[in-house]
């Protein structure tokens, strides 16, 4: 596989937790309406997930709790060992290699200088020990800046761009508000100016002025970085505000896959249309 | 009455049994093989609490011979209980002959310092370290920490320094300041003042490290590359007196203590005794000294 126009190419992406037998995947999904396996009691978290992602594409996953969606982006940022797939990045070597071939340095370097991750918790992503400056220093010093004065401009750049106050800068994020810790994480992640960035119910547990702002900080760095994106999210407000194009995630399959606009407007499988009818 | 001159005396020469101190000899082996590496090793039980220079102990007992002559420090004392319990136990335990002179020492215990006086090919150091693990501050878990050695994932303490310098101007640390031994393995220099830290980078001598209550061995080989951490522009800096002399020996250019008076007066002093010694009777002995970043 080489490079054509894809940023990211994931084939086959399966994680089980558990041990499976031979009808494990047969036996889960959406048709079974379960994704516990009957036979040996295996989780299949999700299953033969096939997508492409283009450069400057957001790709929203939407889905409910358990549905295997932030699994998935846990497998791409190495958070998780996937149990089977491949995912070519054509940041690394062009894509020719296999993401999940890689030896754990080499992951440490895609993670580090190639990926960006916002959790939906900032504990997650955060090290509250260290202050707020300290956590965006973090990412770059991974990624080899070693000049105290220009990780600290850096920084402090990155902040003012979040709209977090500079001033607040080496203090603990602890001390931050739920939106103030969550910008912290989004300065923290696009630092490094990675080419590809998973959101991971980035607006969850927000109140909703706060979310508008968080969503609209995400948009502003989307249209200026024009940096690809992966929006995990249970909201389809927040799918509808961000993405291009989406994937519907059940029992840990993908049951639809679209244009948002196309799928919001006119979903075709049961579930989908479940979920945009629920939409308030 | 026994005629096998084995059991003529209670203890094995050098106190550890013959199969121990081969366990710890094939430890340090793999440490000077892999500088900075920690090894872990079997930490035998000793007369002394662990934590107490066991480490030290254990590495100097195993590769002590008959020839040998013995100087143990500490910081930078001969005279110290400590330092005098250790030599009067590795001398019963050995007949070896003992010396307070560093140049005279073919085998050196330390803890905290190392001697002001250059040492040679013909010299190996042995510090007794109380926490070999310089990333523990950063990160609890010692799995956790092994991983981080394994994929050199140095970032977390590269934070805290960035931390240190901005909350308080400099790289805090003042004793066990954080080195990459040979570009590869970041290392606690056991709690040496950071005056002693450049001393570890090419030296002719052997640098051995023995952690007896956490049951680690390292080495820094001579001729090998020790560098402090330091980013480029925040750069790394041995303590400074500012010209300030010794009390005893009105000479500068040395780690000093500061010493408080009953009447609360202060002076300085060499903290390295034997140094003070020499320095207080006749000429200067061959020293490294570092110059500071301008």
């Amino acid at each position: 596989m080489t490079s054509s126009d894809w940023l990211l190419r994931v084939r086959g992406l399966t994680k089980i937790y558990g041990q499976p037998d031979a009808d494990s995947l047969a036996n889960t999904g959406p048709a079974a309406a379960t994704n516990i396996c009957p036979n040996t009691g295996a989780i299949v978290a999700c299953a033969d997930i096939s997508f492409d992602l283009y450069p400057g594409e957001v790709l929203g996953v939407v889905g409910e709790s358990g549905s295997g969606k932030s699994t998935l982006v846990q497998l791409l940022y190495f958070d998780q060992e996937a149990t089977a797939g491949s995912a070519h990045f054509t940041a690394l070597d062009d894509g020719a290699t296999d993401l999940f071939s890689l030896s754990s340095q080499r992951r440490r370097y895609v993670r580090n200088h190639l990926l960006g991750m916002v959790y939906q918790n900032p504990r997650d992503g955060l090290n509250f020990n260290f202050s707020a400056g300290g956590n965006i220093a973090e990412k770059l010093i991974m990624a080899g800046h070693m000049h105290v004065g220009n990780i600290r401009q850096r920084a402090g750049s990155l902040l003012s761009q979040t709209e977090v106050p500079v001033a607040r800068m080496d203090q603990t994020p602890r001390n931050f508000s739920g939106g103030m810790q969550q910008r912290v994480q989004i300065s923290k992640a696009i630092a490094n100016q990675p080419p590809l960035l998973f959101l991971d119910e980035v607006t969850s547990g927000l109140d909703v002025s706060v979310q508008a702002r968080v969503l609209d900080l995400i948009r502003q760095i989307q249209s200026e970085l024009g940096i690809s994106m992966i929006v995990v999210s249970h909201d389809l407000g927040v799918i509808r505000m961000l993405t291009d194009r989406t994937l519907v995630l059940k029992h840990g399959r993908i049951v639809e896959s679209g244009l948002t606009d196309q799928i919001l407007q006119d979903p075709q499988h049961a579930y989908t249309q479940l979920l945009v009818s629920s939409l308030l | 009455m026994i005629e096998n001159t084995k059991f003529q005396s209670a203890y094995n020469f050098a106190f550890l049994d013959e199969r121990t101190k081969r366990e710890i000899r094939r430890k340090i082996l793999k440490a000077v093989a892999v500088p900075g590496y920690q090894v872990p090793y079997s930490s035998p039980e000793m007369p002394i609490a662990r934590g107490w220079g066991t480490g030290g102990l254990h590495i100097t007992l195993a590769i002590i011979g008959r020839e040998d002559t013995l100087k143990v420090i500490d910081q930078g004392s001969d005279a110290s209980v400590n330092a005098c319990s250790l030599r009067q136990f590795i001398e019963r335990m050995t007949g070896c002959a003992t010396t307070f002179d560093s140049a005279a020492a073919s085998l050196i215990q330390t803890r905290h310092r190392i001697p002001e006086e250059i040492l040679t090919e013909q010299q190996i150091l042995v510090f007794q370290v109380p926490q070999p693990e310089i990333l523990r501050s950063v990160e609890r878990h010692e799995n956790k920490t092994r991983l981080m050695h394994a994929e050199a994932d140095y970032s977390k303490l590269w934070v805290s320094l960035y931390e240190a310098y901005v909350r308080y101007g400099s790289l805090m640390r003042g004793a066990g300041y954080p080195v990459r031994v040979n570009g590869r393995f970041m290392m606690s220099p056991s709690p040496i003042p950071r005056w002693d830290v450049p001393n570890l980078s090419g030296a002719r001598c052997l640098y051995l490290f023995g952690a007896g209550r956490e049951k680690r061995i390292y080495a820094v080989p001579p001729h090998t590359t020790v560098e402090p951490l330091e980013f480029e522009d925040v750069r790394f800096r041995v303590e400074d007196w500012h010209g300030t002399l010794c009390a005893y020996s009105d000479q500068g250019q040395a780690f000093l203590d500061e010493i408080y008076e009953e009447d609360s007066t202060r002076k300085f002093v060499v903290n390295d005794s034997n140094f003070l010694d020499k320095l207080r009777g006749g000429p200067r002995p061959p020293q490294r000294l570092f110059q500071n970043p301008q």
